[in-house]
């Protein structure tokens, strides 16, 4: 079967990769370019774990294909820190213990910087709903709520 | 109450060592680990949930281009039944034949062949190019239903243990047990009211989000290193070396970090069928399964059918109480109907019980360890039983708990006498609490239960190394899923004296650190905790020996404070500290590197009990139910980094309301699995949810050098029973049985 060439930006970086047609974008990131913080949990777009900003939207990266990521712009968790240090919502995330095992924690920073990126001031009620799509089996979630109100407070008061 | 001790570090809440790692995405899970030339394991499941496996064909599979190895139970040595694994999942027999079905399939999705190939999608075609054929049998899937006398059986070689007579005749009752002290009957007889109820719930999986994944690689020496998602390296290397009849020594486990297990990654799946296929194959072999798969071969808890009678004075005092359990271990014995029956009274001062337990067998999948093991279903039966004697009784159902609350030399239901534990404090504590004090929001139920788990010690090791530059590393083996490098940096910091960003802990493999039990029982901060202080204590031994001998005087003249060597009072040396730092720099010339370690069977884990209440709303329309809030109050005898134990605490009060109000495992007539899904297997999402409130009380365990106990478990004990409580509060509606999900709740309502 031939594979389709695809070019894309990965966290500001254009890239260019191989994948067979039913390639899911979350096996091309984990297998083809070996971008392994990206998480799968379910591979049916109900947990969250694979979460990617794509275009500026949140979308499940096991719910898409590998190919059509041609063209498009997307941030991965590799991509939310920067050479200055970590973003406020990974400082935030350890400061509150917002994570136990971890498995989760890549997907719902991202998810959560999708949110802040839209919407600076978010209330609980918001977070939550926005949140919904990602699960976590250990925190009760009590404590990454915590912690993204803490970042928009720490990101309103930077900016 | 203990008196309160001055810390340095413990108490406080830094940053974990794993941390940055974890919230960057470079944390390596079990499904992370790539080697080349890899190739990809997959694993034919039965399609039948019972069913004798008349032949299996490998050869269209082996015939394909890229498929390198395939195998089936014929492939894997004959294992003899008797041997246990202790915590990682009991008789080494029904963990081989779980791993891979022999002559019967048992539940649908349980494993009968699996092939290794060059690609994933080659592997899963070469799965539909295994030709089985199947005598189907019918199944067997409820519990009272599985003890009838004329029920299919799931194995005829069984017999019931423990009863007084060998029985004559194969039953799915795999075993049975008793406990009981005193005469109910008459116990019952001086009751002023008696309550009872039968209760029932169904199977609940552990939900963790990382689906079980491990890589092996068997080299031309038959050396095995296997990497994988485990709650114990050490464990598991005995596991598969049993089961595939290797030696120990020839296999290394490395743990990767570990996505969530709560007892489900307690008991191996996939690892011995990777380290097979890898032998077979000459090559690395990746295995990883599916979320489908997770829900229909792994995991779940017993679904339970519990019955409860219990009898009380007019003044609340209970003076018999009585329970008959049934617990489904699935397809193979190993069901927590032990601890179940152990914990349902524990909280409890009772002159007069008796717990009688089954555990059934039928065709779902085997169950494994799920939180505190078996606690939750018997202890929701008591706790709703306790709640409505107290509406009978018009006692606030936290007085009904004190009047009859188990306390220091309390003789446990199970047999030894308390030592100090925090029952009456969390009490008293969820009493005072603002969240209890608060008038309840009309239209809105209450409901308030008890908790208890044992919690165990086991076998720990530790390593403590003092760095060149007085910066200290600690070793040792158990998988970190909540935070517990945290507290064992955060004991060994306090031990020696330094701040805690000069301590970093690590969890090696089965070759770089001494053997630890797995991590369960929430013995891991108290067990291993232990084993790092006693380390610490072997380098400060150390450390002032070489201090002496540096300042030629005797060891007892040195002391150790603050982190530094310095003469003991009264004794006249003109000399300076010297700092960990100092001695690590002098090491070369006193001795060599400075090296503790520790191993011990820790004894005296403590148990650990709990108060949650917690206020929701029941919408008449649909059922569906609103969380209003949620208080869990648990002793921890010391709470090491309290933000952790409050995750331990809050993470549980979810885990015990997704399986109050909405997980269950769902089963058509022919055995199959409706729900193996997230969007079907609904657990609690963010929305779901209001804060959970925490208090935690702090009565150290006499047991501990720092008065630890295992804090893990206990918090998925009472929020059954709580949430249950409220929801006959919310609607003046008793319903027995779990979960409350909006069709129950309707039905109960008189609505459709």
């Amino acid at each position: 079967m031939s594979k389709i060439h695809v070019q894309t930006t990965i966290n500001g970086e254009q890239v260019d990769f191989l994948c067979p047609p039913q390639q899911s974008l979350l096996e091309a990131l984990r297998e083809t370019l070996g971008m392994l913080g990206t998480k799968e949990g379910c591979g049916t777009g109900d947990c969250g774990a694979c979460s990617i900003i794509l275009n500026g939207r949140l979308v499940c990266s096991c719910l898409m294909l590998a190919a059509e990521a041609q063209g498009q712009e997307m941030t991965t968790i590799e991509g939310i820190a920067d050479a200055d240090g970590l973003h406020v919502l990974q400082e935030k995330f350890l400061e509150h213990a917002a994570l136990q095992c971890g498995i989760c924690t890549p997907g719902f920073i991202v998810a959560a910087k999708a949110l802040l990126d839209r919407d600076p001031n978010p209330d609980e009620r918001t977070i939550r709903y926005w949140l919904a799509g990602n699960l976590c089996r250990c925190t009760g979630y009590d404590k990454i709520v915590r912690a993204v109100q803490d970042a928009a407070q720490q990101l309103a008061y930077e900016a | 109450m203990a008196e309160a001790v001055d810390y340095q570090v413990l108490g406080t809440r830094p940053v974990r060592p794993d941390g940055v790692d974890k919230v960057t995405g470079r944390a390596q899970f079990g499904a992370d680990q790539n080697l080349p030339n890899m190739l990809h394991g997959k694993i034919l499941r039965s399609p039948h949930a019972h069913a004798r496996i008349k032949r299996v064909d490998l050869s269209k599979a082996l015939a394909m281009d890229g498929v390198c190895a395939a195998v089936t139970g014929a492939d894997f040595p004959t294992v003899a039944s008797g041997v246990s694994i202790g915590e990682a999942g009991g008789d080494v027999m029904d963990i081989a034949h779980n791993v891979m079905a022999r002559d019967k399939a048992l539940y649908h999705g349980h494993a009968v062949a699996a092939v290794a190939a060059t690609s994933l999608e080659i592997a899963e075609q070469a799965l539909d190019a295994i030709d089985v054929e199947y005598e189907v049998l019918p199944p067997v899937l409820d519990v009272l239903q599985a003890m009838a006398p004329a029920a299919p059986l799931l194995d005829e070689n069984c017999f019931t243990k423990n009863l007084p007579e060998k029985p004559d005749k194969p039953s799915n009752v795999a075993s049975v047990m008793a406990l009981s002290r005193g005469d109910v009957e008459a116990g019952f007889e001086q009751a002023d009211l008696v309550v009872e109820g039968e209760y029932r719930i169904p199977m609940a999986h552990q939900g963790y989000i990382e689906p079980h994944a491990c890589t092996a690689t068997v080299n031309e020496e038959g050396k095995a290193t296997v990497w994988c998602c485990t709650q114990g390296q050490f464990d598991f290397r005995t596991a598969i070396a049993k089961i595939l009849d290797w030696k120990v020594g020839d296999m290394k486990v490395v743990p990767s970090e570990i996505g969530g297990g709560f007892g489900g990654k307690t008991v191996v799946y996939l690892e011995p069928v990777a380290v097979l296929l890898s032998q077979r194959a000459g090559r690395p072999v990746k295995m990883v399964m599916s979320r489908e798969e997770v829900f229909r071969a792994t995991g779940p808890t017993s679904g339970t059918v519990c019955r409860v009678k219990v009898g009380a004075k007019q003044n609340g005092r209970i003076t018999a109480a009585k329970a008959w359990l049934a617990y489904e271990s699935g397809a193979f014995p190993g069901a927590p109907v032990g601890p179940g029956a152990m914990s349902i009274f524990a909280p409890y001062d009772l002159e007069n019980f008796l717990v009688e337990g089954h555990e059934v067998r039928v065709n779902k999948p085997k169950v494994a360890a799920y939180r505190a093991p078996g606690a939750p279903q018997s202890m929701h039966a008591m706790e709703v039983a306790l709640d409505d004697l107290a509406r009978q009784l018009n006692m606030d159902p936290l007085d009904l708990r004190m009047v009859n609350a188990a306390d220091e030399g309390t003789q446990a239901p199970y047999g030894p006498k308390f030592p100090a534990i925090g029952f009456k404090a969390c009490i008293e504590a969820a009493k005072k609490h603002p969240n209890y004090t608060a008038p309840l929001l009309e239209g809105a139920g209450r409901g308030v239960a008890a908790g208890f788990w044992f919690n165990v010690g086991m076998q720990s090791s530790a390593e403590v190394r003092l760095n060149e530059d007085g910066t200290v590393i600690v070793m040792e083996g158990n998988p970190d899923i909540g935070g517990s490098r945290a507290s064992m940096s955060l004991m060994a910091a306090e031990t020696l004296g330094v701040p805690y960003e000069q301590v970093k802990t690590y969890v090696g493999d089965t070759e770089s650190t001494g053997f630890c039990n797995l991590t369960g029982g929430s013995r891991t901060t108290f067990a291993t905790g232990m084993a790092v202080v006693r380390a610490c204590e072997d380098i400060i031994a150390q450390c002032r020996s070489r201090a002496a001998a540096t300042w030629g005087v005797d060891e007892e003249q040195v002391e150790w404070r603050d982190g530094q060597a310095v003469p003991a009072p009264g004794v006249n040396a003109d000399v300076n500290p010297l700092s960990l730092a100092d001695l690590a720099a002098g090491a070369p010339r006193t001795g060599g590197p400075i090296l503790g370690r520790a191993s011990l069977n820790a004894q005296g884990a403590g148990a650990s009990f709990s108060v949650n209440f917690t206020d929701l709303k029941v919408d008449q329309e649909t059922g569906a139910v609103e969380v209003l809030s949620f208080t869990a109050v648990q002793d921890a005898g010391k709470a090491i980094h309290p933000a952790y134990v409050e995750g331990q605490m809050q993470g549980g009060a979810a885990q015990g309301l997704g399986w109050a109000l909405n997980e269950e495992y769902i089963y058509d007539a022919d055995g199959v699995m409706e729900n193996a899904g997230f969007l079907d297997y609904r657990v609690p999402v963010a929305s779901d949810l209001p804060m959970i409130d925490t208090e935690i009380v702090e009565v150290r365990n006499p047991s501990h050098p720092y008065g630890v106990r295992g804090v893990g478990e206990t918090p998925i004990v009472a929020p059954l029973a709580a949430t249950a409580n409220a929801v006959r509060d919310a609607i003046g509606i008793r319903i027995n049985d779990l979960p409350l999900s909006p069709p129950r709740i309707l039905a109960a309502l008189g609505g459709e």
